[in-house]
């Protein structure tokens, strides 16, 4: 059905063009992004995406403060997976000044980097119902996602910008009762995928508005550099915790899901969204696998100096976030404060290849499949 | 209304006003009650939504906060407080809108919902005017709407409400035709436009034990309800229709621009179409305030009861679409109604003419 409008022969009535600026102040944008859009009548004809409206010099404040005062920034870069890119910059720390820290720490930062990214899917799940018109599995997906929430308040005080994971270690241990809070969440919360499958992924107008819309071929999500959910929606099987595994990732036993086109054509919005359910179920297994071998005893902090100085040198280092490829550059000068530190963005890429994929639309595609891409401007502008 | 005029003719100290002038009386007395109706109408329906939503989605909705009981036991007041916060909000007109058509559309939208009640029976005597073309009366009131809607959309001099306004006229326009189509299988049956002979020809029983509404009548009226009251939704702008006001691509619609009592009126019209569109299925296929156990419980208190009960009915079944489904595009909305719903209503009527001739 999709295939008919974009392939539909429009010369016969072709209109006067108009432009539509989608956002900054838009309900569907998710955040301050503004989208050009050139339409004919619905059909959008092209995409130009406007960002930086919440540029926050984050890589220049990096080469302002300390290498510990680094990690607040991460946590507010991509705010919905704060423990993602506090671990990615732990590790790239870590790989820089050759530090080893001990096996309970692996184990604490794979429990909450995977609980993190529940709370991100259902976050990325529920606001791509939200901009396909269902409302109530957004609610479903914020109900659970608060139990997380709970969970990494208790842990360290913070319901959003953690700032837990540091450079050689966590910030404290868990406290007495975390864990067996966290096998109840997951006892819990492994039935509920169910539920948003059947409200939500099976539901025939869901499939009809995602299905064969938007399509990300592999070779043009490889092209653009695109990573994450979105590049294995396309099909392709690529995960750093699996091709390149960092932390103790290659210790768990877990499946990449891919795109597999069941509703239309591999790497379409409904792929890209399936993918993220069955992370879902993957994240459920390594947190368990992650929670029956974690140490109980023992230290959260390698032994470090109290001032972290790294030798001279640079590194560069990704770490596989809800969006994909998080790379951290940092290149050291001796000084304690990075001489340039890039953040490498999983989200940037991902909103640059909507003029490719969402052109030809219409302006309710438009929306879907800036959903199904699910970026976070806090990362892209950064 | 007849019957209102005799019973003022029958009042001794009414005897000495003209006839002409209490018929003014009466026209306004019954427009102020009416008006009643629809405002009670929305603000019952509002809260129920607010409710229904909540209690679906795993939430408590509006509740009473504390000792002072901030919006009633059970945010019963909840709406009240909205309405009032609506009413003393600032009037805002936007520079760039062309003002007469802008502050006109609400008001249009809202005269098309108001005017159907005229024609439409809540038991055996509440009932303003039976005319002779009941039927055709309301089908030609309720599309007035999207006069109002596409000024509202073409006045705000906004391109998300002109958007709105655009698909908002497509999508009623189109699926006028299947919900009349399917409605000319009931009028078929019964040989009348007149509501209330379409309501007294579904007494009794059929099939020896379901009551003999149309929807158990025979095959194809059984589909004509279920097209009338999916075309209905359509008609109303509800979910999975709800195009033309999409929150999530067109920010609100066609009343993007609208705020404060302006934008309240087109709320107090989508409720008022909500309920004609369920009062006028209940009517047509369900029997209206006939009783659902033929002879029993069929005075015209219970009839009302009974009226407003399938009624009440429908809104909820329309509120848990809502809540339930995702929305569909507008090309795909279109397919629905061209491709599936037309060719399935001519079969209807082909169909019920054939299973008519056929029985009799």
């Amino acid at each position: 059905m999709g295939i008919e409008t974009s392939t539909l022969d429009r010369s016969a009535i072709h209109g006067e063009e108009m432009v539509l600026n989608i956002g900054p102040q838009h309900p569907s944008t998710h955040g301050v992004l503004r989208l050009q859009v050139l339409t004919d009548g619905e059909i959008v004809t092209k995409i130009t995406p406007y960002i930086g409206y919440l540029h926050r010099c984050f890589e220049k404040h990096c080469e302002n403060v300390t290498y510990e005062q680094v990690i607040p920034y991460t946590d507010r870069c991509d705010y919905v997976a704060s423990m993602n890119n506090n671990f990615g910059y732990a590790v790239a720390m870590e790989e820089l000044m050759g530090i080893e820290v001990p096996e309970k720490v692996h184990h604490i930062r794979v429990i909450v980097a995977e609980l993190n990214r529940i709370a991100s899917h259902h976050l990325a799940i529920g606001t791509f119902g939200l901009d396909v018109g269902a409302f109530t599995p957004f609610l479903y997906c914020f109900r659970d996602r608060e139990r997380i929430l709970d969970l990494f308040e208790l842990l360290c005080g913070a319901r959003l910008l953690y700032n837990y994971i540091w450079v050689g270690g966590v910030s404290h241990d868990f406290p007495i009762g975390f864990v067996e809070k966290v096998y109840e969440f997951l006892d819990y919360f492994e039935p509920k995928i169910q539920e948003y499958n059947d409200l939500l992924t099976f539901n025939k107008i869901f499939i009809e508005r995602t299905a064969d819309v938007g399509v990300l071929p592999a070779d043009v999500a490889i092209s653009y550099g695109v990573s994450g959910p979105n590049l294995r929606g396309s099909g392709v099987k690529w995960d750093l915790r699996k091709n390149e595994p960092y932390s103790i990732y290659n210790k768990f036993e877990f499946d990449i899901p891919i795109g597999t086109g069941a509703m239309g054509t591999v790497g379409d919005c409904w792929d890209r969204y399936y993918v993220r359910i069955r992370e879902l179920e993957e994240s459920v297994k390594i947190t368990r696998q992650a929670l029956d071998q974690m140490p109980r005893e023992g230290d959260v902090h390698a032994a470090l100096p109290k001032k972290i100085r790294p030798p001279k040198g640079h590194v560069y280092s990704r770490t596989e976030t809800p969006r994909g490829d998080l790379g951290f550059y940092i290149i050291s000068d001796g000084k304690p404060k990075p001489f340039r530190l890039k953040l490498r963005s999983p989200a940037f890429t991902a909103l640059s290849c909507i003029d490719e994929i969402a052109r030809g639309w219409m302006i309710a595609d438009v929306i879907a499949i800036l959903g199904s891409l699910d970026i976070v401007l806090g990362e892209i502008d950064r | 209304m007849e019957l209102l005029l005799q019973k003022f003719s029958e009042v001794s100290f009414l005897s000495g006003i003209p006839s002409a002038l209490l018929f003014v009386f009466a026209a306004t007395l019954i427009a102020v009650s009416l008006f009643m109706f629809v405002a009670v109408n929305a603000i019952v329906a509002v809260y129920a939504e607010r409710k229904i939503s909540a209690f679906m989605q795993d939430r408590l909705g509006p509740m009473g906060q504390g000792v002072g009981l901030h919006a009633g036991k059970w945010g019963l007041l909840q709406t009240v407080a909205d309405a009032i916060k609506l009413l003393i909000k600032e009037d805002i007109i936007p520079s760039l809108a062309d003002r007469k058509l802008f502050i006109l559309a609400p008001f249009i939208l809202f005269i098309g919902a108001f005017i159907v009640f005229v024609g439409i029976p809540f038991n055996q005597h509440i009932l303003v005017a039976d005319f002779n073309i009941g039927v055709f009366y309301i089908i030609a009131m309720s599309s007035i709407g999207v006069i109002g809607i596409i000024l509202a959309g073409y006045g705000s001099n906004n391109k998300w409400a002109l958007y709105g306004a655009m698909r908002s006229a497509a999508q009623i326009i189109s699926y006028e035709i299947p919900l009349a189509l399917s409605l000319l299988t009931v009028i078929m049956l019964v040989g009348s436009l007149k509501m209330q002979d379409i309501i007294i020809a579904q007494h009794g029983l059929i099939w020896g034990i379901l009551p003999n509404w149309f929807i158990f009548n025979n095959p194809f009226t059984f589909i004509a309800f279920f097209i009338f009251f999916i075309s209905g939704v359509a008609e109303v702008n509800r979910t999975p229709f709800d195009l033309p006001e999409a929150e999530s691509e067109l920010v609100a619609g066609f009343h993007t621009e609208y705020s404060g009592m302006r934008w309240a009126f087109f709320f107090l019209a989508e409720y008022a179409n909500m309920f004609i569109v369920a009062a006028m299925s209940a009517i047509l296929f369900l029997g209206g305030w006939q009783s659902p156990i033929p002879g029993y419980m069929d005075s015209p208190a219970w009839g009302l009861f009974w009226f407003m009960g399938k009624a009440i009915f429908l809104i909820f079944v329309m509120m848990w679409f809502r809540w339930t489904f995702p929305r569909l595009r507008t090309d795909q909305l279109m397919q629905m109604c061209w491709k599936y719903f037309l060719p399935i209503s001519f079969i209807n009527i082909l169909g019920v003419g054939l299973w008519d001739l056929w029985l009799n």
